[in-house]
């Protein structure tokens, strides 16, 4: 026990002598919450977008104003020529082009139907269906206005209104959204770079050596490396709990004690990973390296940014083995949803059986002895 | 094996794939002694050295240290010895004092030993104004000594040194021998590799290695006597480079 404690004062005379370290503690969270949960949105504004009106008709102008007058569009440039507006697309000028035929006013005062066009640039194939999205809506509005003021078929009012709700996030505010993947990120990072760049160091510098011919045991080693960095993650995760609370109103329906006790499990798994892939490097340009590959795959896939059920099959099957995306989903649903124990509980089993696995096979790897 | 001896090796072998770093060598070391492994770069002292300590295991032959098996009794022989790595061992953002405690509280020294020890030692070293830097802040020369007596801290019947003088100045590398000799008198063995010829004077008795072999091993007196030549120097050429001499 008392090695043990030798072991973890060590550690954290040398992390807290890192000039880096401090800053990197609390300025991460702030930052990371500050800047991704207000700029990963999935919500698209002052979207700039061409008008090639041949009509020049009072209904045409209407549709037109309809788009300004909205919060998501502004009106970049009227041309009399597709091709013209098209160029826009090359420059990024415009998203979308609005396109109104000759005759669309006459057209739908004669037969009582006509056709707009819109080209998107699809690029960003899911900005593209966004823009497509808030533009049809515009359409559907000005189309029953139309229809209602205009006394030419006053009998096809449409009857079928359809309202919405949004549950668990009724303002769709994609911070509150965000702020709990974003503290799942933050951990699994603590976790493992910090734990799997530490161990690393020790055997670039060759103090590893050193350790390996004392009478320290294994578990004690591993218990004095990793140990630290649970304390760090579990308080970077209260932290940021906080900054999410009191700075962004992100809701915690939940309990806060669950969610320490997932993340408590749940870091014992990515320390598992950063032990892991320390003892089958030699320098911290290796660790770095891989570690990022595994995160990276893991982040993408783990739902923060964009949703699981989103993706092919496949790769929902994959998800279900990246604690990053069980660990996210867990956080979301206790947060947002005040989900209980037996709801997370697919999860926290998950964690144990998952860091017992992860966490036997690093300690097999690391030897003492070649 | 008798125990009249602290290190004792039989035909110990180590070899990575199909390159023998360490080829059957034989050898008995008596306590308090000062045994010298000297050779070319590469001629495996260092890997003889790493089986000894238990942190690689031998491919075959026999070996004890501190009558602990090298094979099944490693965390035993750790209890009982000290070792000094060629690269540097103390960590170089802990003071002084930190790291002394730290190694301390490894080979489960009490607080109030540890208390004691650090005194001791920054005494010894006469380190005074040196106690609270970083150990990155220190000359080499005073980073290799306490080095070593941070190796030999927890009181070892054995010390493995691997060439501990490396690119230190003659004068401090004096001084590191007075400490070796201070440490055999009190009946710490010594086990020091080298290249440094002069240094090889020194000590009580010399194992010469070429090639993963021990080609000679005597006292250095009878060494040069044997090989007809009045320096260490020209014993190690005449043994590293035979077709050349």
């Amino acid at each position: 026990m008392s090695t043990i404690f030798v072991l973890l004062k060590k550690e954290f005379l040398q992390i807290f002598r890192n000039r880096a370290m401090i800053p990197l503690i609390f300025f991460m969270p702030l930052f990371q919450l500050l800047i991704l949960s207000n700029a990963a949105t999935y919500e698209i504004k002052n979207i700039k977008f061409n008008v090639v009106d041949l009509d020049q008709s009072y209904f045409s102008r209407e549709l037109v104003s309809k788009f300004t007058s909205s919060n998501y569009f502004i009106l970049n440039k009227v041309s009399f020529n597709i091709e013209e507006a098209e160029e826009s697309f090359k420059t990024l000028d415009a998203r979308l082009v609005v396109y109104i035929p000759k005759d669309f006013e006459k057209d739908f005062r004669t037969n009582g139907k006509s056709e707009v066009q819109f080209i998107i640039n699809a690029e960003d194939a899911s900005a593209a269906g966004i823009i497509n999205n808030y533009a049809n809506s515009i359409t559907r509005q000005y189309n029953a206005d139309i229809v209602t003021k205009s006394s030419v078929m006053p009998d096809k009012t449409p009857l079928l209104n359809i309202t919405y709700s949004n549950w668990y996030n009724p303002e769709l505010d994609y911070r509150t959204y965000m702020v709990p993947g974003i503290l799942v990120a933050l951990v699994t990072l603590i976790g493992t770079f910090l734990s799997g760049m530490n161990v690393v160091k020790e055997k670039e510098i060759g103090t590893i050596e050193q350790l390996n011919v004392t009478p320290i045991k294994k578990y004690q080693f591993i218990i004095g490396k990793l140990l630290p960095f649970w304390i760090i993650g579990i308080f970077e995760l209260i932290f940021g709990l906080n900054l999410g609370l009191f700075l962004f109103d992100v809701p915690l329906l939940g309990s806060p004690l669950l969610i320490l006790l997932l993340a408590s499990v749940y870091m014992f798994v990515v320390l598992a990973i950063g032990l892991l892939v320390s003892t089958v490097t030699n320098t911290q340009q290796q660790a770095m390296f891989i570690a990022w590959f595994f995160m990276v795959l893991f982040m993408l896939m783990g739902g923060i940014f964009t949703p699981v059920e989103s993706m092919p099959d496949w790769a929902q099957t994959i998800a279900y083995f990246n604690p990053i995306a069980q660990f996210n989903k867990a956080m979301r649903m206790i947060m947002l949803k005040g989900s209980q124990f037996k709801d997370v509980l697919p999860a926290l089993n998950f964690f144990i059986v998952s860091g017992i696995v992860l966490m036997t096979l690093a300690v097999w790897r690391y030897r003492k002895s070649e | 094996m008798e125990d009249r001896y602290i290190i004792s090796a039989k035909d110990l072998t180590k070899k990575f794939g199909s390159f023998t770093a360490v080829d059957k060598i034989s050898f008995e070391v008596e306590p308090g002694e000062i045994f010298g492994f000297l050779g070319a770069n590469g001629a495996g002292k260092t890997t003889a050295m790493r089986m000894l300590c238990g942190l690689s295991i031998p491919t075959s032959g026999k070996a004890t240290v501190a009558g602990f098996d090298v094979y099944k009794q490693t965390e035993s022989i750790k209890k009982n010895i000290g070792y000094m790595s060629q690269k540097f061992s103390l960590y170089e953002d802990l003071t002084v004092k930190e790291n002394i405690g730290f190694y301390g509280g490894v080979y489960g020294l009490s607080k109030q030993q540890r208390k004691e020890k650090t005194e001791f030692l920054i005494d010894l070293l006469k380190i005074q104004d040196a106690r609270n830097k970083l150990i990155k802040e220190l000359p080499l020369g005073w980073k290799q000594k306490l080095a070593f007596s941070i190796a030999i801290i927890h009181e070892p019947k054995i010390v493995f040194l691997d060439e501990p003088t490396g690119g230190v100045d003659p004068i401090t590398r004096r001084q590191f021998w007075d400490m070796i000799y201070e440490a055999a008198d009190r009946q710490v063995t010594v086990f020091v590799t080298t290249h440094y010829m002069d240094e090889a004077e020194y000590c009580g008795r010399i194992s010469m290695m070429v090639d993963g072999r021990i080609a000679a091993l005597d006292t250095p007196a009878k060494l040069k006597e044997q090989f007809g030549v009045g320096t260490m120097h020209e014993v190690f050429v005449k043994l590293a480079r035979p077709q050349s001499a």
